[in-house]
């Protein structure tokens, strides 16, 4: 029914328009030709000038409104090194084509209504002027010679690598239908390579290879958190389609293409805090955050600043969002600190980890670290009396073999042994309540005296030491659950004095 | 000097100076004007294939301009209930319980794509480059009719075949295609990436493949056209600067849209042969794909060796028709002829190597940019030319103020505002800021979408009794034109400050991010002023369809007093354009107010002692 009513109004409208042409075109007629349309050349002309004014007016009014959004000025100045140059070079634009703007504008507009037909009037014949035409090439010539010399000044200096040598925090940044991941070095500071052929939702997303080192301390991060003052180089991937890695706020921007990791250099100059000061004197930003909360923060405060994609991904393409927060040196070190590995959360020891059942040289020196503190915390202690569980020592299923993995627990333990002599112990070997008591205890003595003989081949003194076969008679944990067997099937070194002397 | 004759009996001067090509003494009429089929469908004759290309133009402007205001609506409403555009876009308005209808983001982004594809091809190319081309080559350089008429007419029906598929895509159960007028891989390749990549993306390579064969058939056909039919003394240094402009077009086309072409190939086989020349290293709907060693990159260059050159292909036809008209109704001749062929000249060749400008953040090496921003600022420098030759043609002239000529200095006013916004763009730096933001969209509007479209209103304004025999109405047209101008700035000018802020194009809602919502009040201006300047347009149509059964007749040849050669053809137009000998010409087309003779038209040979003066 309302669309029946708009059609109606827009069919009188157009008939009125028709009818009122026609009753201008049948003045026309009366008043003459001529005449008509001379009158209604003056009122086009004057028209046309009262536009130019009211257009230019407009713009520059509408620029002052605006002028807090616009680059380089106000709240939204660049967050990032680089950044500040390209604001720069916007504004240089900006006044170079401003005032060509505002002189061709008024030019075209002035000289459309000075020109206007008249009767009488008879144009002048000037058809061509060698020194006009090659004073408005020279003079664009030089303005854009300027342009574009100094803007390929910033834009390699934005687009630079990081200088051989230099440090840089290297992160990566992987988009696909419809978010990004996120995924930081770790310690070693080096992102360990990936394979799109390895990636399983939920297991690998981004298909780590983790036969490569590299990986095994890579973290994933819900937030890009970096110190402020430290270039940073995203490495930006893709999963699937072409994404695009954009931090307006920092002027960085970067297609994400399958097949080809790109990358963007940047220096962040501003902390989330630091910028969210920046905003606090701006009316705009003083405003309740939520709409629905008056008296709630005001978005000064909430202020983040933000990953978007900017390259048509899909149906989703407009909520790729992710949160940048830039701190100071101390808290990005506190925050790196809690931040736990994939691997060792999701891979470590499942059927996906190719190093299952061996260790890995981290995992060795942090404990060698452990045993070395919890040996001389039983040393100092008191009593001089206590129980270390050697987690590292490794048998063949069902055998008294040491496993090759075992001289690393094994050599800290001489070591440890040999600067404290005074020191004698009792090794204990333990199983589980899988399969009968009298083979389990004879299985435990002889994994004990495997071990006591390696410490005797390392130099250690028979005299210091007992070896005892402890069998299945006392477990740590529930012999009823997998994890409980595994924490029962142990070796154990039992500190039992200081040797006299 | 010899006393100088200063008005002119077309026909008298045909028959003792114009050029007898022997064209009647052949049988012609079976095959070319027999019959309503062959008269007005399946037509060889440029002047009816030039019309068919309009109004088939016409007829995708509206429906292209009518999805910007649906995809507007949601960018200025995103709350209101759009449940009343059901009836028209059924399945894709989702209807809640509450009865609050929100439409499908996939169907956002089709009608995006749609509005694109088509008012970048069918309206801005096939529209205005196929019609005036048609029109006026023949017309203006003393021809017959095109070198192949036939070839001319497949043109036209590649075209409509084209729109006919393209058509058809709007209304599969999956949806026209959806990744942008760009249709970059692997979003375009893959139908698992998007529901638009399915049969939509099928349906718009085959449209688009049978488009580019149509403009290969008119731009071969433009292009030998002007080389070899021009007549007796129209040497190319007095063609008109439309006839330069659309032989300068036509060469553009030839030379790039096989290259889009040969990227379509690529596509179509990466979406059905299960090659890989755009894939490589894929991860999509839980699956690796087998399709390594191709790259997306590869696409865009090809796409882009076209894309460039198009929006010239756009751009200098609107340019040629703009000079022509702002010329003939100064009553001056164009300032800086030869200034104006040279500036197409270079903007045509610059348009070649300036392509990777659209790919700065895609992932080419950073170093081959730097080229490629000296190549396209150097544009800036032709066109400041002939944007302060054009001011300067009006400098001093005697301006009839009429719809055309309003157009036409609308075109320049908006050649300006966009094309000074381009020199922002074109700068790589800046663009790392700007690239696919509103800022982006403000300047090609502006500057190849509502300049060409200002270009082509100009011309049909202009050349309307050309084709109809009656003017269109002066009234309808003077609104139609204050109300494009001031709407068409009302949209697109707001865009700057919003790409300024970052906000980027192609989002279907800003919500999600905080530094990109709060510009509801503009958006909301923005759509409001889109609606109006769509009515208006509706305006246009309802005066052009009017006028030609009711406008006001035609009484002389030569209405404008303009010196081309399409203005001494019979008002009714006939097969052969010219009833006897064709005209031979004596001077260039810009021969206003040299003496006292208010103009000259071409065909008037040189009285004794007159130099030819340009």
């Amino acid at each position: 029914m309302i669309g029946l009513v708009i059609f109606g109004i827009i069919a009188l409208i157009a008939v009125i328009i028709v009818q009122l042409s026609k009753v201008s075109d049948l003045a026309s007629a009366i008043k003459g030709e001529e005449s008509a349309r001379l009158q209604s050349n003056n009122r086009t002309a004057f028209w046309l000038v009262i536009f130019m004014i009211v257009f230019l007016v407009f713009c520059v009014v509408s620029a002052l409104y605006y002028k807090n959004v616009m680059l380089g000025y106000g709240p939204l100045t660049s967050a990032s090194e680089h950044g500040g140059k390209i604001d720069g070079l916007f504004n240089t634009t900006l006044i170079a084509t401003g005032i060509v703007f505002v002189l061709t504008q008024i030019l075209l507009f002035w000289f459309s209504y000075k020109y206007r037909e008249q009767k009488g009037h008879k144009p002048v014949f000037f058809a061509h002027s060698t020194q006009l035409e090659l004073l408005w090439t020279g003079v664009p010539v030089v303005v854009m010679t300027y342009l574009v010399v100094s803007g390929l000044f910033v834009w390699n200096d934005s687009m630079a690598d990081v200088a051989a040598g230099e440090e840089v925090i290297d992160i990566e940044a992987t988009g696909y239908q419809f978010a990004w991941d996120i995924r930081y070095p770790g310690p070693d500071g080096k992102i360990g390579t990936k394979n799109f052929r390895l990636i399983e939702p939920g297991i690998n997303p981004l298909g780590q290879d983790w036969s490569d080192e590299k990986n095994i301390d890579d973290f994933m991060a819900s937030d890009i958190v970096l110190p402020v003052g430290k270039k940073v180089r995203v490495s930006i991937n893709s999963k699937d389609v072409l994404h695009n890695f954009y931090l307006p706020h920092f002027r960085v921007k970067m297609d994400a293409v399958p097949g080809l990791p790109t990358y963007f250099v940047f220096t962040p100059t501003k902390t989330t805090e630091e910028f969210r000061q920046q905003l606090k004197d701006y009316p705009e930003f003083q405003v309740p955050f939520d709409d629905i909360d008056p008296e709630g923060p005001q978005r000064w405060e909430m202020f983040d600043f933000e990953l978007a994609c900017a390259e048509l991904c899909g149906k989703g393409h407009y909520s790729m969002r992710k949160v940048v927060r830039i701190v100071e040196q101390e808290e990005y070190d506190r925050w790196l600190a809690d931040q736990s590995s994939y691997y060792m959360d999701n891979i470590r020891n499942t059927d996906d980890d190719p190093f299952k059942g061996e260790l890995l040289g981290f995992e060795i020196g942090r404990r060698k670290n452990s045993l070395k503190n919890e040996f001389i915390d039983i040393v100092d202690s008191d009593s001089g009396e206590g129980t270390i569980n050697l987690e590292y020592v490794f048998f063949d299923t069902g055998s008294a073999n040491l496993k090759d993995d075992s001289k690393y627990e094994l050599d800290n333990v001489v070591t440890l042994l040999n600067e404290n002599p005074e020191v004698i112990f009792e090794l204990g070997g333990h199983t589980d309540s899988q399969g009968d008591d009298a083979s389990n205890l004879s299985l435990s003595q002889a994994r004990a005296d495997s071990v006591a003989s390696y410490l005797a081949g390392k130099g250690i003194s028979n005299d210091r030491f007992t070896a005892r076969g402890y069998g299945e008679a006392a477990p740590v944990q529930d012999n009823d659950t997998a994890e409980g067997r595994q924490a029962n099937r142990r070796t154990e070194l039992k500190i039992l004095s200081k040797k006299e002397g | 000097m010899a006393e100088l004759i200063t008005t002119y009996d077309t026909d008298v001067i045909l028959a003792e100076q114009g050029y007898d090509d022997k064209f009647h003494e052949h049988h012609h009429g079976d095959k070319y004007q027999s019959g309503f089929i062959h008269h007005y469908i399946f037509s060889m004759d440029h002047k009816i294939i030039a019309r068919q290309f309009l109004m088939t133009g016409i007829f995708w402007a509206i429906i292209g301009a009518a999805m910007s205001i649906i995809f507007r609506i949601q960018l200025g409403y995103p709350e209101e209930s759009m449940a009343w555009l059901k009836p028209l876009l059924g399945k894709w308005i989702v209807v809640d319980e509450a009865g609050i209808g929100t439409l499908a983001p996939e169907f956002y982004y089709a009608l995006v794509t749609m509005h694109g594809t088509i008012l970048v091809f069918f309206v801005l190319t096939a529209g205005l480059s196929g019609t005036f081309s048609n029109l006026l080559i023949p017309l203006q350089i003393g021809a017959r009719d095109m070198a192949s008429p036939f070839l001319n007419m497949l043109s036209y029906w590649f075209f409509f075949l084209a729109g006919v598929i393209m058509f058809y895509s709007l209304f599969i159960s999956t949806g026209p295609f959806s990744g942008g007028w760009t249709a970059y891989p692997p979003l375009s390749a893959l139908p698992q990436a998007s529901t638009g990549s399915g049969t939509g993306m099928t349906l718009w390579l085959v449209s688009l493949t049978l488009f580019v064969v149509s403009v290969l058939l008119g731009g071969i056909n433009y292009v030998t056209t002007v080389l070899n039919l021009r007549t007796q003394g129209m040497t190319m240094w007095r063609m008109p600067l439309t006839i330069w402009a659309f032989f300068v077009t036509a060469i553009l086309g030839i030379l790039s849209f096989p290259v889009l072409a040969s990227g379509f190939f690529m596509l179509i086989f990466d979406r059905s042969l299960g090659t890989s020349f755009f894939l490589s290293d894929i991860f999509i709907e839980g699956q690796a794909l087998d399709r390594v060693g191709g790259t997306p990159i590869l696409y865009q260059h090809l796409f882009w060796f076209l894309g460039h050159p198009e929006v010239y292909i756009i751009i200098l036809p609107a340019m040629g028709i703009a000079s022509e008209v702002l010329s003939v109704h100064a009553r001056k001749p164009i300032f800086g002829y030869k200034a104006m062929v040279l500036s197409i000249l270079a903007i045509g060749f610059l348009s070649f190597i300036v392509w990777a400008h659209h790919m700065f953040m895609s992932g080419v090496n950073p170093f081959i940019s730097n080229f490629f921003v000296v190549f396209t600022l150097i544009i800036a420098v032709p066109s400041a030319v002939k944007v302060f030759n054009w001011i300067t043609t009006i400098w001093g002239g005697n301006v009839r103020l009429n719809s055309a000529m309003l157009f036409a200095i609308g075109f320049v006013s908006m050649f300006i505002s966009g094309g000074l916004t381009g020199i922002f763009l074109g700068n790589s730096a800046i663009d790392i800021q700007m690239h696919d933001t509103y800022f982006v969209v403000a300047h090609f509007h502006i500057v190849m979408g509502v300049a060409a479209f200002f270009g082509m209103f100009a011309g049909v304004y202009h050349w309307y009794p050309k084709m109809f025999g009656r003017f269109m109405s002066e009234t309808m047209g003077k609104i139609h034109f204050w109300g494009t101008l001031i709407g068409a700035y009302a949209i697109f000018w707001p865009m700057h400050y919003i790409g300024m802020a970052g906000v980027p194009r192609r989002y279907y809602s800003f919500d999600s991010f905080d530094a990109f919502k709060h510009f509801t009040e503009l958006n909301k201006f923005i759509t409001i002023a889109a609606a109006v300047v769509f009515v208006i347009q509706l305006l246009f149509v309802l005066n052009f369809f009017y006028s030609i059964w009711k406008g006001k007749k035609m009484t002389s040849r030569n209405p404008w007093e303009a010196t081309t050669l399409e203005w001494s053809t019979p008002i009714e137009p006939i097969h052969g354009n010219w009833p006897g000998n064709i005209p031979s010409v004596h001077r260039w087309a810009y021969d206003y107010n040299k003496d006292e003779r208010e103009y000259v038209p071409q065909y008037i040979p040189m009285v004794e002692g007159e130099e030819e003066d340009h």
